[in-house]
């Protein structure tokens, strides 16, 4: 396993199927991994707040039987006082054996990899990257149906989530066909198309989910934020467009599942969470299994 | 004197940059970090005629010789320029520039909420290798490199 994990761009098909093995072995037989990072220690650099991946991270290590350290709030820490992040990394380095680093600025975990020699996990930088997520999100995907030969829709603000345009540069790795589904002004960046293109996928663009549902064998949902649209008209408007509900459900095949990054808002009606469709809850928990799994590999090595 | 003389003055030592981009002169001496505070004879001729090009521009910079490097970035903007190395009033070398993998710290990445544009102690780095270029730290594409000259 490589040392640092700062995008899925880089990571081969090879190195994600490793991560995802790992992890269904850890799922299947959790105990036998108790233990087995015993006396590590994990340094968590959060300088945005988290809930979920944080709590993950914890629980991951603690789980393999290590332990964690953390700056606490920005507000009561060394970044207050100006302190770049180049110092702040090459400090804690020192304590721990591996890092993890949620950053507001996109390219901080790339940068901050560049001054260290102990592995470190990007868990967000800004509007970049989320590869821990992106890792769940597969694993998830394969452990409902599998990776290749699938149909997968994307949902949502896919100009500004960062969990997208990971999430899509890993499955141009597999067999899948993309679709993504977003209103005007929030579709995917030029040169994250770009970028999808040249590693050879084939990238469809719709504006109505009603185009493509009956084709879809998975549909990942984002949120679209309040914030994009200058009122709230405009914003209620179309955000309804892109709300699941029953109703929108009702043409969809009936194997589709439906996932979502969480923490969602109303764009998925909690009338799904009792359907068949609904795995979004469980790619939360899934989270732990990956980050165990990830976390395993890089401290062994 | 007339002016075409004046124009074409030789210089002693130093590098001359030719066949430039029409325009583009002054971009060079960006590039290349060359604000003449350091009391370098700098001369850029501009939108000059030749013959095989049409109009070019043209740099000299006195007692300085800019390695191969320096000059390779010259071919984000202007890819056909010829590099004259003179010593003694004589041409000693001439050189063509070849476009480069990467370059640090010679563009700003445009996106503002890229740590490279803060106060972290690091360069920017663009990955030049293809028509498209991008940020290696955050992804950004650049279309037009001289709206980001550092």
């Amino acid at each position: 396993m490589r040392e640092c994990l700062i995008t899925t761009k880089g990571l081969s098909r090879e190195e994600i199927v490793e991560v995802l093995d790992h992890a269904e072995k850890i799922e299947k037989d959790p105990a036998s991994y108790y233990g087995s990072q015993s006396g590590k220690i994990i340094g968590l650099l959060f300088y945005e707040p988290s809930t979920r991946t944080r709590m993950s991270f914890e629980t991951a290590i603690k789980r393999l039987g290590g332990d964690t350290i953390s700056m606490g709030s920005v507000e009561n820490s060394s970044v207050v006082k100006g302190e770049t992040l180049a110092d702040t990394i090459r400090v804690v380095a020192g304590y721990v054996d591996a890092i993890v680093l949620r950053h507001p600025k996109e390219g901080a975990a790339r940068m901050a990899s560049e001054f260290i020699d102990i592995p470190l996990i990007n868990a967000g930088d800004g509007a970049g990257q989320h590869p821990t997520q992106t890792l769940l999100d597969l694993y998830t995907i394969r452990k409902s149906a599998k990776l290749d030969g699938l149909n997968i829709g994307v949902m949502g603000d896919l100009k500004y989530g960062r969990t997208v345009h990971s999430l899509a540069h890993s499955i141009t790795k597999f067999d899948s066909q993309l679709n993504f589904i977003s209103p005007e002004g929030l579709q995917l960046p030029d040169n994250v198309k770009y970028d999808l293109e040249r590693s050879g996928a084939e990238i469809y663009e719709h504006t109505d989910l009603d185009e493509i549902l009956d084709t879809l064998d998975i549909l990942y949902v984002t949120r679209i934020q309040r914030e994009r649209f200058p009122d709230e008209e405009e914003y209620q408007k179309v955000s309804g467009k892109y709300r699941i509900s029953k109703k929108t459900l009702e043409n969809a095949p009936k194997h589709l599942k439906i996932m979502h990054p969480l923490p969602r808002v109303d764009e998925i009606s909690p009338e799904i969470d009792r359907t068949e469709h609904a795995i979004y809850i469980e790619q939360a928990h899934n989270g732990l299994v990956v980050r165990m799994a990830l976390l395993d590999l890089m401290l062994k090595s | 004197m007339t002016d075409k003389e004046l124009h074409i003055n030789k210089i002693e030592n130093g590098t001359v940059i030719d066949h430039i981009k029409a325009g583009q002169g002054l971009n060079v001496l960006s590039l290349l970090g060359i604000e003449g505070s350091d009391g370098e004879s700098v001369s850029v001729i501009m939108n000059f005629g030749s013959s095989t090009v049409g109009s070019k521009d043209i740099v000299k910079v006195q007692n300085r010789e800019l390695s191969q490097d320096e000059l390779d970035v010259l071919s984000l903007i202007s890819p056909n320029v010829t590099i004259n190395i003179i010593s003694d009033y004589e041409v000693s070398s001439k050189h063509r520039v070849q476009r480069p993998e990467y370059v640090v710290g010679v563009l700003n990445c445009p996106n503002r909420n890229c740590i490279t544009n803060g106060k972290e102690p690091i360069d920017s780095k663009f990955d030049v290798k293809d028509e498209v270029i991008g940020c290696e730290y955050c992804g950004t594409h650049i279309e037009d490199v001289t709206q980001h000259l550092a």
